[in-house]
């Protein structure tokens, strides 16, 4: 048996954070794309677009990740589709994040005063142009600190595709674990590291918060 | 002996200092209307005497007890005197009855059968016998500053401080409250109020303590204060009050 | 290639689900009571407490909200007994649901709290009570219910989030779909039983939450008896 020095473990674990950040990454940009497009029609005219939108978050919201992940993998198997984990595990967070993303968007949305819509309406715009250059603008300037905030969801997100096989952070550290019998310190360095990943994301939405709220207020 | 006993008074808030020296001495059953400006720190020291504030300077004692800054006297302290606030701040998830028994049961250590007879008493003394099973928010404004003076007499002060009682309420509701204020200064209840209500003042109160800019600027019978003002500054306020 | 859903097992595992659901139930009442009781506790050392209490709670918050839930879990059930606390899963599985949203009804608690109006302290004070007697017997209740919505979804959040604890051999739901489709190679199909009964369980539980809140927080129903 091979021994282990604090460093072998940590430098370990260091490499597989790569792929919790690059996982992360694709999923937090794939379900911001996709959570955009979803938010047009959920904040569209067509009824029964809309209620399929909202269906589709209460779904994700309303079912395990962990649930999606299995289904995304073992189901785009059952598509004829070779899958590796990675595949699956990236399918599964950009459709899990999209799902939230939207509904935290639509909120900043409908946070935009009313008035604004009809000022917008009185100068002769159409819903488009109200919305390219009147609501979407003051929507996303709202929408900046709880996206921020979500983006912690995301990276935590990650560590749930080590039990369908992805080799990220969480992985690394259950093979290290059972490698070197140090559970204790295996663990705790890969919840510092998630730590040092998440927290300045939760810091800075909570800044960008009281920002906009003392810029609110004058 | 007076009952309370405020000696060169000082409060300030950060750099602004609001009560520059208050020296005022209230005997047993006096009742006493407050007036002035607004900002000119009437609030601030109903505040202090009731140890809502901590003081910078100066002394205050009730009933022969000195107001010192640790929990144990303030709570003391503040059993001997009762608070009523402009917002009457009624416990919303409680009902009337349940608000006058609360602290009866947790301050004063009374069985529930006990505060709740002491509770019905003092509701029918404010007038709202009826009502003691209703919520705050199924009560008018005057009736739930009447709860709210039920609630500082269940825990039997000596004295009643009240800011701006009415100041809170619709015209048409103000009276009902000032009528119980009145009943309660018959009953020999010592009172230290302040209030915009000039008539109510002349009336019902032994003295009228006029404060300016953080002082007592001028005391005495209402009778003297409001036909014989001597300072400027009264007889400016007056002037503006009857307006 | 054409493949055949096929739920014919389930004639023959569908008990397996139900005692996986039940696992899953019994560890959301426990993580739900003990969880929100730990948050009232640090939501109060942070909001009203002393700053001795009131940092360690902050570094706790901040630690389990920045944590994935499953490496709380491992850290709890691999990790800890090496410091002479040893558990059995479902004891880990519970302790760390109640750490985990302790942390997070902490902060929703907190916001509560905050937003009382002052005057409800201060007519606490005024009626001689101590600051914890007004915190208890004053603010709580009101402060509970302005945030029980958002402590409500957190509680679904941490019913949800518990489907990892199969990772440490709790017999849960996602276990029973483990188990059914290492038998039956029916993978696709258990997972989503279990997916759907999940789906059935967060609804449920958001009812009962919801008529929870109107049971301990609607006082006209009280007040029209
Ligand atoms: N918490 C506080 N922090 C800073 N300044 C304060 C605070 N409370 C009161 N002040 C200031 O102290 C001064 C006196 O306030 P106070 O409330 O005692 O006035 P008041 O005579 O009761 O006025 P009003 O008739 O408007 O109620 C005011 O200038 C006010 O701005
Ligand atoms: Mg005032």
């Amino acid at each position: 048996m091979t021994q282990f020095t604090f460093w072998d473990i940590f430098s370990n674990l260091l490499l597989a954070t790569r792929w919790t950040i690059l996982l992360s990454l694709v999923a937090f940009v794939g379900g911001g794309v996709l959570g955009l497009i979803l938010l047009f029609v959920r904040i569209g005219k067509t009824w029964w677009l809309r209620r399929i939108v909202q269906g589709y978050t209460e779904l994700f919201q309303g079912t395990p990740l962990l649930m999606q992940l299995f289904l995304a993998f073992f189901g785009l198997g059952l598509l004829g589709i070779n899958v590796s984990p990675w595949a699956a595990a990236a399918v599964a967070l950009i459709l899990w994040t999209a799902a939230f993303l939207v509904e935290i968007w639509r909120g900043c949305v409908d946070a935009v005063p009313k008035g604004q819509w009809e000022a917008s309406a009185s100068l002769g715009m159409s819903y488009i142009e109200q919305m390219r250059h009147v609501v979407l603008p003051q929507a996303l300037r709202i929408s900046i600190p709880p996206t921020v905030g979500f983006s912690v969801q995301v990276v935590k997100g990650t560590a749930l595709t080590s039990i369908i096989g992805f080799v990220e952070l969480t992985k690394a550290g259950t093979s290290l674990a059972n490698a070197t019998y140090e559970s204790f310190t295996v663990y705790g360095l890969v919840a510092l590291i998630y730590f040092v990943l998440c927290y300045p994301l939760s810091l800075s939405a909570r800044i960008l918060e009281r920002k906009m709220n003392a810029a609110h207020r004058h | 002996m007076p009952l309370i006993d405020i000696d060169a008074l000082h409060k300030s808030y950060g750099e602004t200092e609001v009560l520059k020296g208050i020296d005022l001495h209230v005997e047993a059953g006096e009742v006493i209307a407050i007036i002035g400006k607004s900002g000119s720190g009437k609030s601030t020291l109903l505040r202090c005497i009731n140890g809502l504030e901590t003081i910078n300077s100066g002394a205050i004692s009730v009933g022969g007890e000195q107001l010192v800054e640790d929990e144990l006297h303030l709570r003391k302290l503040r059993l001997k005197v009762g608070m009523i606030f402009q917002q009457f701040n009624l416990f919303p998830h409680k009902t009337a009855g349940q608000n006058v028994m609360l602290a009866q049961q947790v301050v004063k250590k009374r069985r529930k059968a006990e505060a709740e007879t002491k509770a019905r008493e003092v509701m029918d003394r404010v007038g709202l016998g009826d009502k003691f099973d209703s919520y705050p928010d199924q009560l008018s404004g005057g009736q739930q500053q009447r709860v709210a003076i039920a609630r500082a007499l269940a825990m039997e002060p000596m004295a009643l401080l009240c800011d701006e009682v009415t100041s809170a309420l619709d015209p048409e509701l103000v009276g009902e409250v000032l009528q119980v204020v009145r009943a309660l200064a018959a009953d020999g209840m010592t009172l230290l109020m302040v209030t915009h209500e000039m008539a109510f003042a002349r009336d019902v109160c032994s003295r009228v303590v006029f404060m300016h800019q953080g002082r007592v600027h001028e005391a005495g019978p209402p009778s003297e204060i409001f036909a014989n003002p001597k300072t400027p500054e009264l007889r400016a306020f007056i002037g503006m009050a009857a307006a | 290639m054409q493949y055949h859903f096929d739920f014919t097992w389930l004639a023959t595992y569908w008990p397996v689900f139900v005692d996986g659901a039940w696992m899953t139930v019994r560890l959301i009442f426990v993580g739900g009571v003990l969880g929100i009781t730990l948050g009232i506790y640090c939501a109060w050392a942070r909001a009203l407490g002393p700053k001795i209490l009131g940092y360690p709670v902050a570094v706790y918050v901040e630690l389990i909200r920045n944590t994935p839930f499953l490496i709380q879990l491992f850290f709890i059930f691999f990790g800890l007994p090496s410091l002479g606390l040893r558990m059995n899963e479902v004891e880990a599985a519970m302790l760390a649901m109640v750490i985990n949203l302790g942390a997070y009804s902490a902060e929703i608690i907190r916001a509560g709290i905050q937003a009382t109006p002052k005057g409800q302290f201060e007519a606490g004070s005024s009626l001689a009570m101590t600051p914890v007697q007004t915190f208890r017997h004053i603010v709580l209740v009101p402060a509970l219910q302005k945030i029980w919505p958002a402590l409500a979804s957190q509680v679904v959040i941490v019913m949800l989030g518990s489907s990892v604890v199969s990772q440490i051999a709790v017999e849960d739901l996602t276990y029973a779909a483990n188990f059914a489709q290492s038998r039956t190679f029916r993978a696709f199909e258990a997972y989503f039983v279990s997916t759907l009964i999940y789906l059935a369980l967060a609804i449920l539980l958001r009812f009962a939450l919801m008529w929870l809140g109107t049971l301990i927080f609607s006082t006209r129903r009280r007040a029209a008896r």
